[in-house]
């Protein structure tokens, strides 16, 4: 068979539109199409950088339920009357006024990965050339025998900012004098892994002003949690005789609740108490299983762009990531959503393609002025998001220190929420 | 209302005061030595400019927040306007702790505890004043070099484009806008001082944890490439 010069060019030219169909088709206006599920750290700082620094060659679309988004960092700080929930209160207007996001408040239902579209609950459809996923959090169904989010309200989890956080604090502020507060924390891997033990500073620091004889149990199935050493020095010498914490020595790994009562049973030891802040254990937000992009309770990714292992057109950031060695905190979110930016932008529009550097800082408050931190930073491996370097606060260390990274803090928040929002 | 009641009452603290203040004779040698310390943010001497603060020149018997082009705090301009003029006994109270005079000052220093230091650190800044007359105009003086940064890793001209990538980590803490709440500014920070800052971390010179790791993984390109980002960003 002879293969002529015209034919060449012909079924050349039918290859390269067969390449280029996918964006061509998926767009109106000849534009590549992002859609953004979930408007926390990651969702929204990945619409904000791909709006931001494509210049308007890329469709954005954020996807996310809420009008007002509360950060859960912080919301220890709310429920210790240190912030009001106004302060860390935001919304979605800058990101449609000044970047030209598509902003639709909404439930995404669906994704079909092969039409590479997303179902909205009210019934719209969306068309993507690229998807991020940041969904943040759910709870896994009975991993508290007894609590459900039925019961939510008798026993609230505070673990999504909002009415949860306001709900936690009225029922800690109506406790009885001399009552008590328990909190039955998750296990390993969770959202925010120093946020249990900031709640019980902040909730030993309330009761300390406003119930001095109140005690708190901390029921923990876990040996160890992040930064221990700092919260128990802090506790000792803020809330002496106050916390007692149960670990899985003393049954903690077989905890039982009944709302209607308000008992913990910890291993058949039956504790009455007044508030009881239920911390279930974590999986993805629901949407990531609904897009078929996890295994187990997490999504798998590449570090190096945070795209899925199932699909390399489906990213997935913040805490509904399964990527390696950084926590799952607001910080790590804001810091991958850059890498995955960056790779989507690369992607859709040829950019200049850069190193993937990650970084994480957490920091938590033990009482007024007495603020402690850790972070490391991390570079993509072929297997994970691998830490390279680290640091934490050390105990003993002097106020002035404390003072100046608890103000540091509140710097950082005024930093990342200007990032995500502005 | 109760920021401007307050500055008068802290004035007139300081005059009361005033007397067992002026009393120190400064060492200007000494003096010199310590404004290793404010030179990262103010400039002094022959052919000084406006930098993060203002330059310092002619700085005795200037009315606060008074020095045209340099865009103060809303605080400091409100002391201005409220009368605070700078001699020796208002900056010796500014810099023994400076949000004690002004509150929200945007200058980022922790304060001098030692009484002799300040008066040696006043004794070296009013070299460069005119005002009082009976102080001798200064030498002109080099701008010095407290730096062991090579020459050759200040001379690498910096792609912005990476650095505006590599930015994103660090405006995660420090704001774009220039505010300085808990975290300094970095935003038209002048390339010198950004390179000699970074690698001072990186050196572990500077103390701070997140910023020693945060430099120690930046090499000198990258660093270069930060500061040609943010000495122009908007």
């Amino acid at each position: 068979m002879t293969f002529n010069r015209r034919k060449f060019i012909a079924v050349g030219a039918a290859t390269a539109a067969t390449l280029s169909a996918p964006r061509v088709l998926a767009d109106n206006h000849g534009k590549p199409r992002v859609v953004v599920i979930g408007g926390g750290s990651g969702g929204a700082t990945a619409a904000r950088y791909i709006a931001k620094d494509s210049k308007g060659a890329i469709d954005v679309t954020l996807v996310e339920p809420s009008r007002t988004y509360f950060t859960c960092y912080f919301s220890n700080l709310y429920i210790a009357g240190f912030t009001e929930l106004g302060d860390i209160s935001h919304t979605y207007g800058t990101l449609a006024a000044k970047y030209g996001i598509n902003v639709v408040h909404d439930w995404a239902v669906d994704v079909d990965r092969d039409a590479k579209t997303v179902s909205l609950a009210g019934g719209s459809v969306l068309p993507y050339d690229k998807l991020i996923l940041s969904p943040g959090i759910d709870f896994v169904e009975g991993a508290v025998p007894g609590w459900s989010v039925a019961a939510q309200n008798k026993m609230p989890h505070a673990y999504k900012a909002g009415s949860q956080s306001e709900l936690l604090k009225a029922q800690i502020m109506a406790m009885p004098q001399g009552g008590r507060f328990a909190m039955v924390a998750p296990p390993d891997p969770f959202r925010c892994p120093p946020g249990p033990y900031e709640r019980i500073s902040m909730v030993a620091h309330v009761l300390k002003q406003t119930n001095p004889t109140a005690k708190i149990l901390l029921v923990d199935p876990k040996e160890k949690f992040s930064k221990q050493g700092l919260f128990e020095e802090g506790w000792e010498r803020h809330y002496s005789g106050m916390i007692e914490r149960v670990g899985p020595d003393f049954g903690a790994t077989n905890v039982t609740v009944d709302p209607e009562a308000m008992t913990v049973d910890i291993d058949g030891s039956v504790e009455n108490v007044d508030v009881c802040n239920v911390i279930p254990a974590q999986k993805a937000g629901r949407i990531a299983d609904m897009a078929g992009v996890t295994d187990g309770n997490w999504a798998p990714v590449n570090a190096a762009d945070m795209s899925s292992k199932a699909d390399p057109d489906v990213h997935v950031l913040g805490d509904a990531a399964q990527q390696g060695d950084m926590p799952k905190s607001g910080f790590a979110a804001n810091s991958q959503a850059k890498v995955c930016a960056m790779a989507v932008r690369g992607a859709l529009t040829d950019s200049k393609v850069f190193p993937a550097k990650f970084t994480n800082t957490c920091w938590s408050l033990i009482a007024p002025d007495d603020g402690v931190k850790v972070g490391a930073t991390y570079e993509a491996t072929a297997e994970k998001i691998a830490k390279v370097d680290g640091f934490v606060s050390q105990t003993g260390e002097d106020a002035a220190t404390r003072k100046a990274t608890y103000e540091e803090s509140v710097g950082w928040y005024a930093g990342i929420t200007a990032d995500m929002f502005n | 209302m109760t920021a401007r009641l307050l500055l008068p009452i802290a004035l007139t603290a300081i005059l009361a005061a005033g007397a067992v203040r002026a009393e120190l004779a400064g060492d200007t040698a000494a003096g010199e030595a310590l404004y290793g310390q404010c030179k990262g943010c103010h400039e002094i001497g022959q052919g000084a400019e406006d930098r993060i603060g203002p330059h310092l020149n002619g700085l005795f018997g200037r009315r606060a927040a008074s020095h045209t082009g340099f865009a103060y705090s809303d605080s400091m301009q409100r002391a201005g306007v409220d009368g605070l003029i700078w001699g020796f006994d208002t900056l010796d109270a500014y810099i023994e702790n400076p949000r004690a005079l002004v509150s929200k000052t945007r200058m980022s220093f922790r304060g001098i505890k030692d009484a002799q230091d300040r008066a040696d650190l006043l004794a070296y800044l009013r070299r460069f004043s005119a005002n009082p007359a009976n102080i001798p105009e200064a030498a002109p003086t080099a701008r010095g070099t407290d730096h062991t940064v090579d020459p050759a890793i200040l001379a690498i001209q910096g792609d912005p484009e990476y650095g505006e990538y590599l930015s994103s980590e660090c405006v995660s803490c420090h704001q774009v806008d220039g505010s300085t709440e808990g975290i300094p500014s970095i935003t038209r920070w002048p390339q010198e001082d950004f390179v000699v800052a970074m690698h001072a971390y990186k050196d572990k010179l500077r103390p701070h944890p997140v910023m020693q790791m945060m430099a120690g993984r930046l090499s000198n390109e990258e660093i270069a490439a930060l500061a040609a980002y943010f000495k122009d960003l908007d």
